[in-house]
């Protein structure tokens, strides 16, 4: 049947293609297109029905001429061939090569979609991974096989954070063995090329493989793209053992292109327009992170997610959120007062930090002076607030030293360079050295041993 | 049940088929195409049928034969649920890791239940062979995990003359341990186990009303917004303000007797979490391990949507299974938004007018059918078990407007809701105590005053009235600056502070804190209102706000918590008189002062 073409399209819009008149065709299956200039199209079935087959091109609908389309039904899923050949490879989103080069062709083809992982056959994640970065060591620890995003919004250097976590991501004590699969969806040349230099500077580019649709490449390969990237990760992580970062950008493209198919087909909206599966097309590309039990490699995930109009509210950071093991969150105020990163801890959270920090882990104070940090800064918000009613000058004395604590912790522990690796532990020690600003009675988050040991009276406090 | 029909498929759309069957029936069972993937007819359109998939349909073609099983959705019910761990159609999946490997395959068709093993059955002492029997009554028990004796029941469908029953031995599920006649001379093999459809609740003779509390060991819930057992409640919160956790906590550290964890359209990982660390944990109850009592079904956000609708009702029919046998159940479903979009979705490809949000007209009558489920009943057995309800609810965008939030706060008796301001704060559990509402609290006052202190009803209502004004002066301080306040208001505020810092806040993660016992909880409140009370009177003899506030003594009280467990309530006890004698020291001394001075 793969040999056959059939030129029976008989409606073309919104990158999908109907054709009508063709048997046996099968749900989900991969259609190779040639239009009426002979170029070649990518298409997959997603819709099959007696006589009627719906198929969502990649490259998209534009320029067909509907009596001079030819579609040939391959009979085999969407895949990718996998090989340790991958590493160091340039794909686009149906993972062709772009990087010149000849595609593999000495490995096994597997579906992009994979199956669900059995909850059964998951180990809990909880080895701590260490970012040199405080804000997300110290409060907001990632670990091997989370899913972290970076929430972020246009213009904030969530590329620059993204790949400084690429740069310094390592277990404690450990050279860094992490393979980077980079999954770049709707990306300006110049973002592209900003992590493909910060790979090649940081000579892991051997370590990399790299799926990359631009921005002006069509939309509709923005769909298979995360799945086709996930694929070669979890080849990585669970053939060759290997741990596995993957970082994905920008998740916001790949949902609007979504919404761009659904629309097109009809499908009934949920909120802002897009398809009430969003939610349960995400967590399939997200699920896929993680620890299974008996495998030795992990994949870890670092998407990054922009917030449409800075809005936390925006259905796609929304059930982002719902779905991956806490978030990141960078702050446009922050940034403006040029702190870098500018990481609001406030909304961040790590889902999986109470397993992989404390004393075999990290140390032994570490959750306690996390959550104090907290609480802290919570209430040094409330004083920035009311400075802002009443002015600084007015407030108590109390809230006085809670502000100038929140000026010290934006600028040196949320604040540090974009080479600054710091270990956990200076990370904790930072955090004391802040906190001991208090007299150890305010401090009820930490141990009274915590406090015997850290807590740096005399030296600092007022 | 009606025998096999068979059709094919005419075509596919996701996770949506529709089928030439003839005589389908709405609610049945399929096995589709050369995958043999599972599904069910949702509904008719002459001699064709509309069916949800189970699995994914992805390699299915338009041709492929449907074969009609005759039978709606069921689940098997019997010895060797618990511990377990099953998907949204009752799947179970570490049977199918062993057999499968670590991704779920399609098309397997595995028993829920294991047949090989032998349970060991006592027979009830007291029946008779030639007796009436009814449903609902108990034929033996197995001892399924240490903790839990399973009661072997007559199925809710079945009574008569009992023609003969198993002396004690060892039998697998298959073997027939009695056998009924019921009154048309039709005779009945009962096993150790049945089946039971999951959308048609199991019925019981008559329902009660809820007598007591369930007790969580968490403070804000079990203090300040109590549920009975047999009661609905909900979590709604937005995301990462601590839904799942309240939920685990329930399951570890309530005085259920099941406890049934349902993991809807939610994270994998949160239910390796529960495997892993539950055979760990003890229950403080009857101190025996955690997981004795649990069981879980996990349908992930990943798997297929449709299973995930499913879910909801497999879980429930397995609790309300455990109801019958005369046991407390706590059911916790994460997330009933999930299920709802489920809903959602299959409305969305059945061509159903959306109303609100995209959600079809019956998502209200849907859920409250659901939340009806719950509720402490006399069982058709004549004993009293009951179904406890708890579902979290996921609103887009943490707004409680939205639908789901709406209906079902319309539908249940507790409403804990969670605040992205409190969780922001990292306040734990981050329950609003202004949102947040207990329909129940006077049948739970009856419960603690018995057990445990007269004076919870009012203490109760002075530290929510405390955190109400707190509230308000707190809006006051933020117009015109804290300087605007008495004395007594500011002390109000340190009050406050000391209610949410020492009661309120409760970290799961904190050994000693994460189960409170009733007793600790109701001392801990004592405290510190006893504590804000004497502070007043502090005040008014002229002691300074900020002397009291930043007295030592503060920080030892909101230690406390983690200071002294559960098990340790006499040394909280006595930590207490400490903290009243240094305050009447002082007291002492403001008042002699005062004397001196006029
Ligand atoms: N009672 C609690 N004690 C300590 N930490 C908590 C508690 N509740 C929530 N958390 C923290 O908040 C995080 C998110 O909670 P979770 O229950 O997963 O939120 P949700 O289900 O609402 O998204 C947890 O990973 C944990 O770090
Ligand atoms: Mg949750």
């Amino acid at each position: 049947m793969s040999d056959v073409e059939y030129r029976r399209a008989e409606a073309a819009q919104g990158g999908l293609l109907i054709v009508r008149g063709v048997e046996d065709v099968a749900f989900g299956d991969r259609v190779r297109i040639r239009d009426h200039r002979g170029r070649e199209r990518n298409g997959q079935v997603i819709l099959a029905a007696e006589g009627e087959t719906l198929i969502q091109v990649f490259e998209g609908t534009d320029d067909l001429d509907l009596d001079n389309t030819w579609v040939r039904f391959l009979d085999q899923p969407l895949s990718l061939t996998v090989s340790p050949g991958l590493l160091g490879r340039v794909f686009n989103g149906i993972g062709e090569p772009r990087d010149d080069r000849p595609p593999i062709v000495d490995g096994e083809a597997r579906g992009i979609n994979g199956s669900a992982i059995n909850p059964a056959a998951r180990n809990y994640p909880r080895e701590f991974i260490q970012t040199g970065i405080s804000t997300i060591d110290g409060l907001n620890s990632l670990v091997r096989g989370q899913k972290l995003p970076i929430f972020s919004a246009s213009g904030l250097p969530h590329n620059r954070l993204a790949a400084q976590i690429v740069r310094q991501a390592r277990l404690p004590g450990e050279a860094s063995n992490f393979a980077i699969v980079f999954a770049a969806m709707g990306v300006s040349y110049s973002d592209a090329r900003f992590f493909r230099e910060s790979f090649s500077d940081s000579g892991v580019l051997g370590n990399v493989v790299m799926f990359i649709n631009h921005a002006d490449d069509p939309p509709v390969e923005r769909l298979a793209l995360p799945r086709v990237a996930l694929t070669a990760a979890e080849y990585l992580a669970f053939d060759l053992d290997r741990h596995v970062l993957v970082v994905m950008t920008d998740m916001t493209n790949y949902a609007e292109a979504l919404r761009e198919v659904a629309t097109a087909k009809g499908d009934v909206p949920a909120r802002k327009g897009y398809p009430g599966y969003l939610y349960s097309d995400l967590a399939e590309i997200y699920e896929r992170s993680g620890r299974i039990r008996d495998r030795h490699g992990s994949v870890t995930m670092v998407p990054v997610v922009s917030m449409p109009s800075d809005d936390i509210t925006h259905p796609i950071p929304d059930l982002t959120g719902y779905i991956t093991e806490g978030q990141i969150v960078l702050s446009r105020e922050l940034h403006n007062q040029g702190v870098y990163p500018p990481v609001d801890i406030a909304p961040s959270l790590s889902r999986l930090m109470k397993d992989g920090i404390g004393k075999d882990d990290t140390r032994d104070d570490h959750p306690r002076i996390a959550n104090q940090l907290y609480a802290m800064y919570a209430k040094a918000q409330e004083a920035r607030n009311l400075a802002s009613i009443i002015g600084a000058e007015e407030l108590s004395a109390r809230d006085q030293r809670y502000l100038e604590f929140a000026k010290d912790f934006d600028e040196r522990f949320v604040g540090q360079g974009e080479d600054e690796n710091r270990s956990i532990i200076e990370t904790l020690n930072l955090a004391w050295e802040l906190l001991s600003r208090f007299p150890r009675e305010a401090l009820t988050r930490v141990s009274e041993t915590d406090l015997a040991h850290y807590h740096r009276s005399g030296d600092k406090a007022a | 049940m009606s025998e096999q029909r068979s059709g094919h498929i005419r075509e596919i759309n996701g996770p949506i088929l529709k089928i030439h069957l003839p005589g389908g029936r709405n609610g049945e069972q399929v096995r589709i195409g050369s995958l043999d993937i599972v599904g069910e007819i949702i509904a008719l359109e002459g001699e064709d049928a509309v069916v949800q998939a189970y699995e994914s349909t992805e390699g299915l073609r338009p041709g492929e034969a449907v074969e009609g099983l005759g039978h709606p959705l069921t689940v098997e019910l019997g010895p060797g649920l618990l511990q377990g761990i099953f998907d949204g159609v009752q799947r179970p999946l570490t049977e199918i890791a062993e057999l499968a490997g670590d991704n779920i395959p399609r098309g397997l068709r595995i028993a829920s239940l294991d047949r090989e093993r032998e349970w060991s059955f006592v027979p009830t002492g007291e029946l008779e062979v030639g007796a009436q029997i009814g449903a609902g009554a108990q034929l033996g028990t197995v001892q399924e995990t240490e903790t839990i004796e399973h009661r072997v029941l007559v199925p809710p469908t079945v009574s008569g003359e009992l023609i003969d029953l198993a002396p004690s031995g060892d039998y697998t599920l298959e073997s027939t341990i009695a056998r009924v006649r019921d009154a048309h001379g039709e005779v009945h093999k009962l096993k150790l186990y049945h089946r039971w459809p999951v959308r048609q609740p199991r019925p019981y003779s008559r329902r009660d009303h809820g007598v007591e509390p369930l007790i969580t060991g968490q403070r804000i819930l079990d203090t300040f917004f109590p549920l009975l057992k047999g009661g609905k409640g909900a979590v709604p919160g937005p995301f990462g303000a601590g839904k799942t956790m309240v939920q685990q906590q329930v399951a570890r550290w309530s005085n259920a007797d099941i406890v049934i964890y349902v993991g809807c359209g939610e994270r994998g990982n949160e239910l390796v979490d529960v495997l892993e660390s539950f055979p760990q944990l003890e229950d403080p109850h009857t101190g025996r391990g955690m997981m004795e009592r649990t069981l879980l079904v996990a349908n992930t956000s990943n798997m297929p949507v449709v299973a995930r609708e499913a879910s909801i009702y497999v879980g429930m029919t397995m609790a309300e299974y455990f109801r019958d046998q005369g046991y407390d159940v706590v059911m916790l479903a994460d997330s009933t938004s999930r299920w709802a979009e489920a809903l959602r979705e299959v409305a969305g490809r059945l061509g159903h007018m959306p109303v609100e949000e995209g959600y079809p007209a019956y998502l209200g009558s849907r859920l409250s059918a659901v939340y009806e489920r719950a509720g402490r009943v006399e069982t058709l057995g004549n004993t009293r078990g009951s179904v406890t309800l708890i579902g979290a609810v996921s609103p887009p965008g943490g707004d409680f407007s939205e639908p789901v939030t709406s209906h079902t706060k319309e539908i249940i008796q507790t409403f804990w809701a969670l605040s992205k301001e409190l969780a922001d704060a990292r306040h734990y559990p981050s329950v609003d105590w202004v949102d947040s509402f207990s329909q129940d609290v006077d049948i739970a006052a009856g419960w603690w005053a018995k057990n445990i202190g007269g004076a919870w009803a009012n203490r109760r209502i002075q530290a929510l009235s405390l955190l109400a004004r707190d509230a308000e002066l707190s809006r006051i301080v933020n117009l015109v600056g804290p300087e605007a306040l008495s004395s007594a208001q500011r002390w109000e505020l340190e009050g406050a502070s000391l209610v949410k810092e020492a009661v309120l806040q409760q970290s799961a993660l904190d050994d000693a804190d994460s189960y409170c016992s009733p007793q600790k909880q109701f001392q801990l409140l004592e405290l510190v209102m006893q504590v804000f009370d004497r502070g007043s009177e502090l005040i008014t003899l002229g002691a300074p706000v900020q002397e009291l506030a930043e007295h030592p003594v503060m920080a030892r009280i909101r230690r406390a918590k983690s200071t002294w467990r559960s098990n340790e309530t006499e040394d909280l006890g006595e930590f207490a008189r400490e903290v009243y004698s240094e305050l009447s020291t002082l007291r002492s001394e403001y008042a002699s002062s005062q004397e001196a001075a006029s």
